[in-house]
C-alpha cells in the first residue's frame, strides 16, 4: 500500500505570521498611507527632476 | 502548461496595468485598487498601474520611518510585507515565473533568435545586496537633517520603473523631458544593458537585480506550492538542468532559491516522473512523460 505524505507544517506557520503581520499593518492604518504614495508620481524615484 | 503560463503572464501584466485612460488623462490611475499588492515587480508611477510596487512601497515607508515615529504615525511597513509574505509563503518565486510583467517582458525577449549564454551563478547574490542594502538599509539609515531618506532602489537602479514609469511619463508629459539629467539617463543605461542581456541570456534582471525575487527566494525552503524531487526515482540524468530558465539543477537542489517553478523541469525534461508539483509536501500530479529537448546555452 502506498504510503500517504505528510503535510508540513511549517509554510502554514510562516503563512500564519505573515497574516498577522498583514492584519497588523491593516490596524495600524498602513494601506491609507501606501494609497497616498502610490497617488503621487515620485519623480525623483524615476530618477527624474 | 507552457502556453498556460504564457497566458497567466499577460492576463496578470494586463490586470496590473489596466488603466488605459492615462493617454487622455495624461497622468497616473488614482483610484482605490492601488491599496492591492503587485505580485511582481511593477512600477506604481507606470500609467496603467492599478496596483501598488511591494518594493517601492517599502522603500517610501522605510526612508520615512524616523518622521513618521516622531509625529506618532506607526507605520512600519507591516502591511506592505505582510502582503508579499503572504505571497511569498503561498508560491514564494513561483510569482516570479507566473505573475511578474518584468519577468515575463524578458522572456519574450529571450525569444528574439541570437546565441545563447549562461549567467554565472555568484552573480545571484547581488539581489540579496539590492533588498537588503538598497530597499532597507540605506532608505532607513542615510537620512537627511529631517530624517528622511530616499528610494535608493527606485532613483539609481530599476530597470523595470525606466520601462513601465520614467520611459511613459516623459512621453506623456512633455515638460518633464526638461529636467532629465544625469540621474535618468543612468538608469535609462542600465535597462539598456539588461534588455540587450535579455536577449542572449535568460532572465538575467530576474537572476541577478531584482529584490523581490531575493525576498520570495527567502521562502524557497517553506512555501507552500512548490516542485518535489523524489530521489527514488530520478537517475540523474541531469535532463532538468538544460531546460531551467534560471539555471538550476534540479536535481542537486530541489529547493534551490531560484526555481521559479515553471515546470519546466517537470513537463519537459524529466521522464521519470521524479518530479512533482506539491502543497504543503502533498503531490497535485506527477510529472509528464513527454520530454523535450532545447538548445543548449554556450
Amino acid at each position: 500500500m502506498k504510503k500517504k505524505k505528510p503535510i508540513q507544517k511549517l509554510p502554514f506557520i510562516v503563512l500564519g505570521f505573515f497574516l498577522i503581520l498583514f492584519l497588523a499593518g491593516v490596524m495600524s492604518g498602513e494601506p491609507s498611507r501606501v494609497l497616498e504614495q502610490s497617488w503621487q508620481i515620485c519623480l525623483s524615484c524615476m530618477g527624474i527632476g | 502548461m507552457e502556453l498556460g503560463r504564457k497566458w497567466v503572464q499577460l492576463v496578470i501584466a494586463f490586470l496590473t496595468n489596466g488603466y488605459w485612460g492615462f493617454p487622455v488623462t495624461r497622468t497616473i490611475y488614482q483610484g482605490p485598487l492601488k491599496v492591492v499588492c503587485a505580485p511582481g515587480l511593477n512600477c506604481y508611477s507606470c500609467p496603467a498601474a492599478t496596483s501598488y510596487c511591494a518594493i517601492g512601497a517599502l522603500q517610501q515607508l522605510m526612508l520615512s520611518l524616523r518622521f513618521n515615529l516622531e509625529n506618532g504615525q506607526y507605520y512600519l511597513g507591516w502591511y506592505v510585507l505582510g502582503c508579499i509574505g503572504v505571497l511569498g509563503a503561498f508560491f514564494g518565486r513561483l510569482v516570479c515565473g507566473w505573475a511578474c510583467p518584468f519577468g515575463f517582458f524578458q522572456e519574450l525577449l529571450y525569444k528574439i533568435p541570437s546565441r545563447k549564454f549562461f549567467v554565472p551563478r555568484p552573480l545571484r547574490f547581488v539581489k540579496y545586496g539590492m533588498l537588503f542594502f538598497l530597499v532597507i538599509l540605506l532608505p532607513l539609515f542615510a537620512v537627511n537633517d529631517f530624517g528622511m531618506g530616499i528610494p535608493w532602489f527606485c532613483e539609481y537602479v530599476c530597470p523595470a520603473g525606466t520601462l513601465e514609469a520614467g520611459l511613459p511619463l516623459l512621453w506623456l508629459q512633455p515638460d518633464l523631458r526638461k529636467t532629465v539629467g544625469f540621474l535618468f539617463y543612468n538608469k535609462l543605461a542600465i535597462l539598456v544593458v539588461f534588455v540587450g542581456w535579455s536577449v542572449v541570456a535568460s532572465r538575467p534582471f530576474c537572476r541577478v537585480g531584482c529584490p523581490l525575487g531575493a525576498f520570495y527566494g527567502l521562502f524557497s525552503r517553506v512555501r507552500l506550492v512548490k516542485l518535489q524531487l523524489d530521489t527514488a526515482k530520478c537517475t540523474n540524468c541531469e535532463a532538468c538542468h538544460y531546460v531551467c530558465p534560471m539555471g538550476v539543477k534540479f536535481n542537486e537542489s530541489p529547493e534551490d532559491a531560484e526555481c521559479i517553478t515553471c515546470l519546466a523541469c517537470m513537463e519537459k525534461a524529466c521522464k521519470f516522473d521524479a518530479i512533482s508539483l506539491t502543497v504543503g509536501g502533498v503531490p497535485l500530479r506527477a510529472g509528464d512523460v513527454r520530454k523535450t529537448t532545447l538548445p543548449k546555452a554556450e
